[in-house]
């Protein structure tokens, strides 16, 4: 081994740290590859034991289609092929709850980790996201073939779904960095936000159609529900085939953009006192 | 004393505090509710208290005390995984922290998909990886069960391979708690004579022990360290001396 160590110039000065929300961004950019490692590493370990693997991750939200056009498709019955409707409300909530779950947890199993070693911290929550984008993306190829069986109209505007997923993503990682930001310092916080997380589905349209709401409750429930417009991008170009009304567009890229600023904001600063925790 | 130029890592007041409730809050409504009543007392515990050390490149430094006096709170500090209260810390170089080998696999992972998760927590990137996954291989004597799941392996091979991963790269600032015991006699001669090789290759490491005789074996200095504060810096020999009749 040859000895080229002494002109190693990487510096940390504790005294000396620029903005932490930045310093944080520098840290996950330089440990991308650890991010795409932790996507990894939960993807294969999730079906590693399973005899279908990965085709679970397309079955789980079509049992969940069939169960709720079982009960509910004579209720609804002037929603248009119904099972597509919900497939995609489903998988939109699904992809939202299960990120922003995996967020807090990730940081609990993590918190470990980040006790001993140095890593940006932010690189579970991100990986939490990542996973579930990859999830998001293979439950879609079940939803188009739902859409395609039900003839319903899938046009060239199927091309708006990344940008709808963006969002969603930026969304998550927001919300999951001020929960994980929370659940540090109380550990219940998960368990509150499975409460909340119920009730706040049942304030969204994922299973039941918008008209059902009268329309004096409507601004309350919906406009200001980032979920609404969230489901509401992701639903317009695969369910009705048409791009997403400028309103939804507006405030679902507002609030996204804004959650996820904040969370990180938040989030970086508060984590130089997380090791202090243990 | 060399010259200020060959420094890689100075402490300066570096004082840690830890801040706890003095009853523990395990629930947000409980936290509210006292917060409210102002019934919030803090209880405060000072693990480092304005430590001041400077060390060289190429130093090895032992680390001596009695279970709670500091020394893996001084480590973390110096692995950046924990900054400080008060006072500052400055390195120049990457810090490897080897310590828990094999914190981070998966068992459900190969030995090989643990390789680079490990290694890529450990700050390389995937082409390091590459570069040297038949090096690690080989080191930790793992042969064709490298594309097994962990769980399938015995304790030992874990520890192998925790140990091929963490030191597959020359360290410039290396910290160790405890020394390690890997693997059988001759695997242990093995990773020896790559600490070695690491350390006359200019590698500082600093060095948490209870064994005195692996202090005054392997370091160049030592500092013994009770109740967050430093009791003596310097010659090895000496600063155990000191340590072994302060505790009579």
């Amino acid at each position: 081994m040859t000895n080229s160590l002494a002109r190693s110039s990487e510096i940390y000065d504790s005294s000396r740290r620029g903005n932490s929300a930045l310093e944080e961004l520098r840290g996950v950019f330089q440990y991308r590859d650890l991010i795409f490692q932790l996507i990894r590493r939960d993807i294969v370990a999730r079906y590693k034991r399973s005899v279908l693997g990965v085709a679970w991750t397309m079955l789980q939200p079509l049992g969940m289609m069939v169960v709720m056009t079982l009960v509910f498709s004579r209720l609804f019955h002037q929603i248009q092929g119904y099972p597509a409707y919900v497939l995609s409300g489903l998988i939109t909530w699904t992809f939202f709850s299960q990120t922003t779950t995996a967020a807090i947890h990730q940081m609990v199993w993590g918190g470990a980790l980040l006790n001993r070693i140095y890593l940006p911290r932010t690189s579970f929550s991100i990986s939490a996201i990542g996973t579930g984008l990859v999830n998001l993306a293979i439950s879609i190829i079940p939803l188009v073939a739902i859409v395609l069986v039900l003839r319903l109209p899938l046009t060239v505007n199927i091309l708006f779904i990344p940008i709808a997923m963006l969002l969603l993503a930026s969304f998550a990682l927001g919300v999951g960095l001020l929960l994980s930001t929370l659940a540090v310092n109380f550990p219940d916080v998960s368990e509150m936000y499975q409460i909340i997380l119920m009730a706040w589905m049942y304030f969204t349209p994922v299973i039941y159609p918008e008209t059902m709401i009268p329309p004096e409750y409507q601004r309350w429930m919906f406009t200001l529900n980032p979920m609404y417009h969230l489901v509401k991008l992701f639903r317009a170009p695969i369910y009705e085939g048409r791009l997403p009304d400028p309103q939804s567009l507006l405030m679902g890229t507002v609030i996204s953009l804004v959650t996820l600023v904040a969370g990180w904001i938040v989030f970086s600063r508060a984590a130089d006192r997380f090791a202090y925790k243990a | 004393m060399e010259s200020v130029s060959n420094r890689v890592v100075a402490l300066e007041n570096v004082t840690v505090r830890y801040r706890a409730p003095e009853v523990r809050i395990r629930t947000f409504k409980e936290y509210v509710i006292r917060i409210l009543k102002r019934d919030l007392r803090f209880k405060e515990f000072t693990a480092l208290s304005g430590i001041n050390i400077e060390v060289q490149q190429g130093e090895t430094i032992g680390i001596i005390g009695r279970n709670g006096a500091g020394k893996s709170t001084l480590l973390k500090v110096v692995s950046r995984v924990l900054v400080p209260t008060e006072g500052r810390v400055w390195i120049r170089g990457r810090v490897s922290p080897l310590l828990e080998l094999g914190a981070g696999f998966h068992p459900e992972l190969t030995g090989r998909e643990n390789v680079s998760l490990n290694a890529t927590l450990l700050g390389h990137s995937m082409r390091d990886v590459q570069e040297r996954m038949d090096e690690i291989i080989d080191f930790a004597e793992i042969g064709s069960f490298i594309e097994a799941p962990l769980r399938t392996y015995s304790s030992g091979m874990v520890a192998r391979l925790g140990f091929a991963v963490a030191t597959a790269w020359e360290p410039e600032i290396l910290i160790l708690d405890e020394v390690l015991s890997v693997g059988d006699e001759a695997f242990r001669r093995k990773c020896q004579t790559r600490m070695e090789n690491f350390r006359s290759g200019g590698t500082t490491t600093f060095l948490v022990s209870h064994t005195m005789e692996t202090v005054r074996t392997m370091c160049s200095r030592a500092i013994w360290l009770d109740h967050g504060r430093v009791m003596a810096v310097g010659e090895p020999q000496e600063v155990i001396q000191a340590y072994r009749k302060a505790e009579g």
